[in-house]
């Protein structure tokens, strides 16, 4: 069975390490999709994100999410790093890397666990606003449900 | 006593990141302790004013309004959740 690897940090990741430490030694290997989530500025609007998390349960859901689609895939590798805390325009937030022997198993899996980890892993979002003006918590999204619930 | 813990705007609204409730008897489900944290003062109220639209974890697990907390160690009591 297949272990992802989870991380829940306040530093920043290096997309090509982590790709390397997926597929160090490996001859199995056949397709690498990896998906990054990182911070806009909504055309100036926003000096920062704010991430905040359940600790503990965030990465207990990162977990489960990577395992049911290590399963539902056949994945042969996956990796799933959030960060949280402020978080400034143009940086990352979020990384996923799915391995698998054919490019299609990959892309679904990357896909299938960025549409869990938006709806059920326990990260929150604040904006500051550039202007200076009151911090407000970012509204969830039916079309986040919606793409999840497209995996049933 | 059960430990509850709060995150993003529903601890900002209460006021505590966490704290320890002796629960009534009748507080049996999710939904209950909801509707009971409403009635503890005017910030809970507010945070809690669309019970509907909170979530509940039981000991760091997602569950539904209608289950039982009985045996909770901690629950957590948050918003619909903005990651990724």
């Amino acid at each position: 069975m297949t272990m992802p690897t989870i991380r829940v940090q306040t530093d920043d990741f290096d997309l090509q390490s982590e790709i390397d430490l997926l597929t160090a030694g490996r001859m199995d290997i056949g397709a690498v999709v990896s998906f990054s989530g990182l911070c806009r500025d909504e055309h100036g609007a926003l000096s920062a994100l704010e991430l905040e998390h359940y600790p503990g349960m965030a990465e207990a859901e990162m977990n489960r999410i990577a395992l049911l689609a290590i399963d539902r895939f056949s994945l042969l590798g996956l990796t799933a790093i959030h960060r949280y805390g402020k978080i400034a325009p143009g940086a990352n937030i979020v990384l996923v890397i799915a391995v698998a022997s054919h490019r299609q198993a990959a892309f679904d899996g990357a896909n299938f666990v960025m549409d869990f980890l938006k709806t059920s892993a326990p990260f929150w979002k604040k904006e500051h606003a550039a202007d200076g003006s009151p911090r407000s918590w970012v509204d969830a999204k039916d079309a986040d449900d919606t793409a999840r619930d497209r995996w049933r | 006593m059960t430990k509850l813990v709060y995150f993003a705007w529903v601890r900002e609204r209460i006021g505590k990141t966490e704290e320890d409730l002796d629960l009534p008897p009748e507080v049996v489900t999710a939904r209950d302790l909801l509707n009971h944290l409403k009635t503890l003062g005017e910030e809970y109220e507010n945070a809690l004013q669309y019970p509907e639209v909170i979530r509940v974890a039981i000991d760091q697990e997602h569950v539904e309004h209608f289950e039982k907390i009985a045996g909770a160690r901690e629950i957590g009591i948050f918003p619909p959740m903005t990651g990724g």
